[in-house]
Parts: C-alpha cells; structure tokens; sequence
C-alpha cells in the first residue's frame, strides 16, 4: 500500500482528536484509541523501511500536489530509521507507562492521552517531512504539547520548569524560522530537496549564510547543545513519568536527525566542510559539551536530574560526529541516535518503575533497591553499561565508531572527551549501584540484616518493557554490524 | 594453517550463561542449585576436552557470532594457547564449585545464589577471552568479567567491600577504558584490523614511540595481570570470599589479564616487529621489578590471603616476563606457568579459607601449630607453595625450568638473576608458615592437639589440586604440548 507513509503520521493525529472527544463521552476509551493509532504508525513505519530498504527513497505527494508547491513526504534510509523509532518507543511507552499515568495524572488521563499523541505526531512529522516550513511548523506542534505535559508534572516546580522551556523553546524557533525566510527569499522555495539544487553553486552568498547559521542555531537551542542546554534537565526532571520516558529518549534524538538533515539534504557536505570550515570550531564544541554534561552530572543529587545531564554529554557525542567531517564519524553519530534512543528509554522506564513505587528518586532514596526491586534494577544497570559503553551493548559500538570518525580526522581531544565522558558515566553509575547494593533500605537497623528482602516490584506491564528494551541494547549492540551495513552506509552514500 | 568451523567454543561459553536462570529459579533449593551448577561444569569442561585432539593435532577451531565491522568482528578462534587457558580455567571451575558449596555452607552466607549466578556469569566470560579470535572480542569478555565479578568481591556489602569494591573499579575498569579502549581502537585505525595473527596486524605503521606508548597503554590497561603500580586493586579483592579469591583471583580474573597481554604481544604487536624495535626488553623489565618488589612486599603481609595476593601478582608477571623475552623457552615457559601457577596457587588458597572456616584465624601470625590441627591441609599447602617456588616433584618446576632455559637462550643474565632470587623471597614467605606449622614447642601452638579438619567439601578440592600439582611435574604433557605448538605457531608462523 503506498499511503503507509502518510498513515505513519495521519494514524496518531485522528487516534488523537478521537481521543480528546471521547473524554466527554467515555473516557476510558480514550486509552485504547490512542494505543491504537500508534500501533498502525508502528507497523506503518515497518513497511516503510522495508520499502526503502527495497526500492530506495520514497517520495509521497500530499494530496496529489506535485512539489515544490504541495507538501512532499521524503522518506529515505535515515527517516525510515528514525521513524521506526520514534514511534515504536512512543507505543512501548504508552503501554508501559499506563499505569503511572493512572497514579500520576489520574483526573484527566483522557486529554493527556490526546496530547501524547498529538506530541508523537508532531515528532514523526518532523522526521518523515521533505518541507522546511513545514519542519517548523511541526517543531512547533512537538513544543507546544511539551509544554504542556511538563506543566502536568512535578506541582511546585513543573510549571516553571514548563515556563522556562517555553522562553528559550521559542527563541530556537525563532532563529529557525528566520533561517527558513533568508533560504525562502534567496530560493523562493521551501522543498528540501529544491533548495538544495536552487543554493548549488552560490557558496559565497551571504544570504545562504545567514540561513545556515540561524538555521542550525535554532535547532542547536532546540536539542540543548551545551551551552544551549539550560531548559533540559528541570523540564525532564519534573514533567509526568510517561513523558520523561518519551521525550527523553527521542526529542534531543529528533532534532539531531534534523541537523543531519539539513547538513546533508539541504546545504550539503561541500558547503559546511569545504566552503565554511566549521567542522574544527564545532567539534570542540562538541567536546566541551560532553565534558561540561558530564561534570555537571556529577554535580546532581537527584537521579532523574544526573540522567537529564547525561543526555546534554550524549547531544555532544552526536553533534561530534555529525561535524567531524568525514564517514565514519557520521556513520557513528547516526548510529548513536538510534542507540542513545534505546539506552535513554531503558533508563527512563527503569527510572519510572522507581517512582511508581519510591515515589522520590534522589540518589539517597534509592538504599537497598537491588533487593527490593532486582528486575528493574537489573534493566537499569543493563542501560548504564550501554551508557559507559560496555560491550557487548550498543553504547560502544557508536563509541567505537565516533572514535574512529575522530582519529581519521586527528581530533584527539575529542578521543579524550569521549573515554573521559565514559569513565564519568562509570563513576556516576557506580556511585548509585553503590547505595543501591551496600545500604539498607530497611530503616531502624544499625547493621545491614543480610535476610531476604522484602520484593516490591512495578507492575507486571511496566517490568516487562523495561526488560525488553534493556534486552534490545544487547542485541542492537551485536548486530550494530547489520545495521551499519543495511541502513547507514548506503544513505550515506 | 587448517581451520574447522564448529560451534563448540559458543556452546564452551554459553553453557554456564544459559544455566543461570536455573541457578535463579532454584534459589530455595540450594543442592538442586548446586546440581546445576555441576552440571553445567562438567559439560563445559567436557566441551573443550573433547576440542583438544583437534587442538593438538595442530588444527585450529573457529566460529563468527556477529559482523561488526571488517577485520573486527564478534569471533572465536580456539587456538594452542586458549586451549591451555580453557582447560586450566573450565577444570578448576568444577573443582571450586564443590569448595564453594563447603565454604559458603560452612560459613553460612547469605546471597549464595546471586553469588553462584555471577560465579557462573565470571567463568563464561573466561572461557569466552580465551577463545576470543580478536582484540574486539577479547575485550568484549575482558570488561564482562570485570562487571561480573564486581558483586562477587563486594559479596558481604559491608563497608570494607564497598571500599575494596571501588579500588577494583577504580583499577581494572579505570585502565581498561582509559587504556585498552583507546589504544585499541588506535590499532584499528591505523591497521584496518584486530584479528590476532602470527606476525602481528603491524607492518610498518608504527614509529618505535608510539609503537612504545601503545605497547605500554596495553600492559597498564590490562591491569588484571597486576603489573605494578595497577596492582593494588588485587590485594584489595581478599576481601571477597574464599573461592573468589581462589578460582577469580589466582587463576581466572587474573590470568585473563596475563593472558590479554600475552595476547597482544603476540597477535597484536608480533614476535618479530617487537624484537626488531628491543620492546621485549621494555615489558621484561617491568614485569622483573613486578616480580621483585611484590614478592618484597608479601614478606611483610601478616594476612594470609594478602600474602598469597601479593605472591600472584609476583608470579603473574613471570607469565608476562616469560613472552616478553620472545624466545622460544622463555615463552613456553611463560605460557606453560598460566596452568602451574594456576594449580598451586589455588591450592593454597582453598587451604587459607579452609583454616578460616574451621578456625576463623586470617593471620599467619595465629596459625602456629595449626599443622597439629589440620594436617591434610597443611601438607596441600606444602605441596602448592613448593609449585609456586618452583622446587622439584611439583608441576612448577617445568614452567619455572622453561623459563630459565628462555634466559639463558637469550642470554639475558639479570632475568636469570629476577628469576632465582624471586624463588628464594617466594621461599621466604612460604616456608616459615609451614614450619611454625609443624615445629612448634607445646607452649608455642595456638591449638589443641586433636586433628578437625574443615568440612569436606573444602578438604577434598585442596587435595585434588595438590595432587594435581604434584602429579603436573610427572605428566605436564597436555599443557607442555599445547604451550610449544601456541609457540611454535607465534613464532615459526
């Protein structure tokens, strides 16, 4: 079938105005719908790749308009990826997480359902669109619903968490949506892949430039590139458990997608690293980012903060290898993206089993966890190692290849960020398996009683997601082969 | 050189993974447990002999799991050399399982199931190192055995665990990520490749400095072979149980630290390509002062296991000195020691936890006269401290033999010197124990003069490896045979 493309993203937008209108008429059909929708943009995103994997690029004309007029869906090996994430996390999520959603928000789960899923189309939008105006139109669909979701957090601190976010969220798009109208007035045009023949040749343009540099630094501000990154930890840290667990792996990971997409579809290889030169001044930036979110992990007394910081270390990873210049370092960022998705997701959904039944996730509260909740602590140490970068998970094997990236281009100080982010993230980690193994939960006792914990798990639902993502960094990890053979190295080629 | 293709070394590695959730599931039983665990260590010993004809008949095994990339893949390939390390490891595992059950039944500990569970994990990955094909696998297994043993040494979860839990972090994950990770990705880059060759993967890539510092960052990174100064985390590790410290931390752990590096110099590096540059000398001379001064410092341990601790880390580098004096004996020799060291000293490790279980004494100082009280064990000591000194009938003496045929063969006078004044300080701190064990006045001894022995289960292994070390010097065939062939392929292939 060829609308698949468009059922990726058509599917959760009706499942979510269906959504929203059944909260008048009965709730709890609000669920199933939603669940619904986001299982058709799964399997939709599966025959998408499938195809692409195929036939190549898929090119799908909203409503017969022929581009660059109408709006055009271009999907290729990278979106059909990053499609296949996002909205398979998204569906895991929802059903995990329906039961802290149910603890958490349990007075308007309907409409919260509608925003999660207007949220999720929002991003899937962003990642399957060919159309610069429409990207931001998107961008914004995927911040407005943030926003609101963070509010619904944390009841002290969410709203200004949620505030904060709005202020820089809309510079960034801003700056964005300004790049986009110097790239309009020089090309008339707002098709990617039409701006990209139309700006061919005028390497001097400042106007080009103008558009390149608003444009990137608004999607920097967007993902939280160190020293853009000041909204990202409160909003992650105090919004509901259900959407920490998806935004945390997928927005930062989206908007990387976009950088690469513009870098590579819109103005090009040759423009960035043969015209402009950038690729010195932004890999240390990126290095600096990773340093400065691992420190500042360190710095944090409250596990969901630290994981927030961690994120910020892993947009330097990305960003890294995507400006490194060459293969291998892109091979590794886009890598990275599907990797850093599953390991953030892994340790979110650890994380929420730990608040659905601890309640406050400060380091300190986490005293005898491994005997209380052995399952969840064991998919939680599972995502750690993938963060540290053990192998056999598929942490290292984007490690392996941004170090690579990074020795061919002799950038060794980003060799030194990467092994010292590694090493931070092995000291952050052990510091809470630490007080999660050696102290007591049970309070009263001088002496750790060696007796047999009492076990409280999360539920059954929450337990098994959890598991199986963690599982799936394994099997990313040995079969990160496959994947850079099926999927990045022919896109990239 | 001929290759079979066979799934044996897989199933060598994954019988004791797969038995884990038996090991879980029967927690409450524990002989049912323990049923399993002998299971699953007799089949995988039974594994490998039974690839030890085609080992012997100068054949090699080989198997690839996963493509990551080329010349770098997930792989096994048994050769002469792992054979030895297999052999040595997956037979003592049978062995240290029955102490286990002695000594941790004895003693009444708690978790005795997570700590079957990892033991079980610890060997797999063993098992796994010494079949790796390449440099990617081997520290695939390398760093999985530093996670799973982690919870084994900090078994009590007291403060002095959590303390020495941190050092061992601090040490082998410290140096592997900040060492081995960059160094050998390092080789990949430069080479294209980390399969382990007979002339080494180098030809003419490498400078004599860096060829230095790389050689280097390998030794220190695989700080489980104990070269000083990334030593300090072993003696640090006694604080685990007894047959940690015996099977992990005399043969196990340790030797896959010894054997990675004897790894590298061979397969990585080459015989040739480090004779040619003189680094041979560079690592012997390191791996002497090891020698020398550990084998100081044990004199002074009044702790019986930090004395013993101190010992390995001495004669680990007789393994490291033996094959980086790159001639054909001195190798043998070197190679040769992994499986005499590994019998002897497990020996008298089972004899320090079988005096603490029957007695609860850990210093030398409050052992005098214990000779009247558990004769059995103390002449099981005997025999193993006379394997490690190198003294005639017992298997140490042939490696011992080898190695200063090998100094002699390349005239090297002052490790000849290391070598025979290694043996008096390993005298030293040996024989006074069983002396003042024996020969002691009435008043002197700290004991009754009525012989109770440990339990069994602790007392039968110790004479089973006793008498395997013994009867080693009259019938060292299969390890004499697969250390020439692992020398003749590193050097005449």
């Amino acid at each position: 079938m060829e609308h698949y493309a468009a059922l990726i993203v058509v599917a959760p937008f009706i499942t979510a105005l269906f959504a929203g209108l059944f909260v008048w008429i009965e709730e709890r059909l609000s669920y199933p719908i939603v669940l619904a929708g986001l299982a058709v943009s799964v399997y939709s995103a599966i025959q998408v790749l499938i195809q692409v994997m195929a036939v190549g690029t898929l090119q799908y004309k909203f409503a017969g308009w022929p581009p660059p007029i109408g709006i055009e869906y271009r999907i290729d090996l990278l979106n059909a990826m990053v499609l296949c994430l996002v909205s398979g996390i998204a569906f895991l999520n929802l059903i995990a997480s329906y039961r802290s959603v149910q603890q958490e928000i349990s007075d308007r789960t309907g409409s919260y359902f509608t925003v999660y899923n207007l949220f999720v189309t929002g991003l899937l939008g962003v990642t399957i669109t060919g159309d610069l105006f429409n990207l931001y139109v998107l961008i914004e669909i995927t911040s407005l619903t943030s926003y609101a979701q963070i509010a619904l957090g944390d009841k002290d601190r969410g709203p200004l968490a949620s505030l904060n976010y709005i202020f820089i969220g809309v510079i960034g798009a801003s700056f964005y949506l300004l790049g986009v109208g110097y790239l309009y007035m020089y090309t008339g045009s707002l098709n990617m892949a039409d701006v990209a023949v139309l700006i061919k040749g005028s390497q001097g343009s400042s106007t080009v430039l103008t558009a390149f540099i608003l444009c990137i630094l608004g999607i920097w501000i967007k993902m939280a590139l160190f020293p853009f990154h000041v909204w990202l930890p409160n909003a992650y840290t105090y919004s509901p458990v259900i959407f920490s667990r998806v935004v945390a792996p997928l927005m930062t990971k989206v908007m990387v997608y976009v950088m690469i997409r513009l870098m590579i579809t819109v103005f090009g290889y040759d423009y960035i690293f043969n015209t402009l030169h950038l690729s010195e001044a932004v890999v240390w930036l990126a290095t600096l980012a990773i340093l400065a979110g691992g420190v500042m992990a360190l710095a944090q007394k409250n596990l969901k903060k630290m994981l927030t910081y961690i994120i910020v270390c892993e947009i330097g990873y990305m960003v890294g290898g995507a400006w490194m210049g060459n293969q291998l370092g892109m091979t590794g960022a886009i890598l990275h993206i599907l990797n850093d998705a599953l390991m953030t997701f892994a340790l979110f959904l650890a994380v929420g089993n730990m608040v659905y039944r601890i309640e406050k996730v400060d380091i300190t509260d986490l005293k005898g966890l491994f005997g209380k909740m052995p399952w969840t602590m064991g998919g939680f140490v599972l995502a750690a190692l993938s963060i540290i970068g053990v192998p056999p998970t598929c942490g290292f094997f984007s490690k392996w290849y941004l170090i690579l990236g990074a020795m061919e281009k002799g950038a060794y100080h980003f060799v030194a960020a990467l092994v010292i982010s590694s090493l931070i993230c092995a000291v952050l980690f052990f510091k809470v398996f630490e007080i999660c193994f050696f102290e007591s939960g049970s309070h009263g006792h001088e002496h750790s009683s060696h007796g047999p914990v009492a076990i409280e798990e999360a539920p059954v639902s929450m337990l098994i997601i959890s598991g199986l993502v963690s599982l799936s960094l394994i099997v990313a990890g040995v079969y990160s082969g496959t994947i850079v053979n099926t999927i990045i190295l022919p896109f990239l080629k | 050189m001929e290759t079979i293709i066979s799934i044996k070394p897989l199933l060598a590695v994954l019988v004791s993974l797969l038995v884990i959730p038996m090991l879980v599931s029967s927690s409450d039983k524990p002989n049912v447990r323990e049923s399993w665990t002998f299971m699953a260590g007799i089949i995988k010993f039974l594994i490998v002999v039974s690839m030890l004809p085609v080992i012997l008949s100068g054949k090699q095994i080989a198997l690839t799991l996963f493509k990551i990339a080329p010349g770098a893949d997930i792989a096994f390939r048994v050769d002469a050399l792992g054979m030895l390390f297999a052999l040595v490891a997956s037979s003592l595992y049978i062995i240290t399982s029955m102490y286990s059950i002695g000594y941790m039944r004895g003693l009444n500990e708690h978790g005795q199931t997570r700590f079957v569970s990892f033991f079980a994990l610890a060997i797999s990955a063993t098992i796994g190192a010494a079949f790796s094909a390449n440099l990617l696998t081997l520290y695939l297994f390398y760093e999985v055995l530093s996670l799973a043993t982690y919870p084994l040494v900090t078994h009590h979860q007291d403060a002095n665990s959590r303390i020495s839990g941190r050092k061992y972090l601090i040490f082998i994950l410290g140096t592997s990520i900040g060492l081995v990770l960059p160094a050998m990705i390092y080789c990949y880059h430069a080479t294209g490749t980390l399969e382990f060759a007979a002339g080494g993967i180098f030809s003419g890539q490498l400078s004599k400095p860096s060829a230095t510092v790389l050689l280097l960052m390998f030794v220190f990174g695989f700080a489980k072979a104990g070269i000083m100064p990334v030593h300090s985390w072993l003696p640090a590790a006694m604080v685990a149980p007894t047959p940690v410290s015996a099977l992990l931390h005399a043969v196990a752990v340790v030797k896959v630290g010894a054997f990675s590096i004897v790894r590298v110099i061979t397969g990585i590096f080459g015989v040739d390509f480090l004779l040619s540059f003189h680094l041979g000398a560079v690592v012997a001379a390191i791996a002497s002062v090891t020698i020398l001064v550990s084998s100081c410092i044990a004199l002074t341990q009044d702790e019986f296991k930090r004395r013993l601790a101190y010992s390995t880390i001495g004669q680990l580098s007789y393994i490291i000195l033996g094959v980086a004096l790159l001639s054909p004996k001195g190798m043998t020799g070197g190679m040769l020691h992994i499986a005499m060291h590994a019998f002897g000293k497990i020996t008298l490790f089972f004899c320090a936890g079988a005096i603490f279980v029957a007695t609860g004494k850990k210093y030398i100082s409050q052992m005098v006269g214990i000779g009247k009280r558990m004769p059995l064990t103390m002449i099981a000591f005997l025999i193993g401290s006379m394997s490690i000194i190198g003294l005639p009938p017992t298997g140490g003496f042939i490696s011992k033999w080898y190695l200063v045929l090998g100094t002699l063969e390349g005239d090297q006078m002052i490790m000849l010197f290391v070598l025979l004044s290694s043996s008096l300080l390993n005298a030293a701190y040996f024989m006074p124990i069983f002396y003042k064990a024996f020969f002691c006045t009435k008043e002197e001894s700290m004991f009754e003069d009525k012989i109770e022995e440990a339990p069994m289960m602790c007392v039968v292994p110790l004479l089973i490896t006793a008498l395997i070390s013994f009867a080693l010097f009259f019938f060292p065939q299969p390890f004499l045979d697969l250390a020439q062939l692992a020398v003749k392929g590193f050097i005449g292939g």
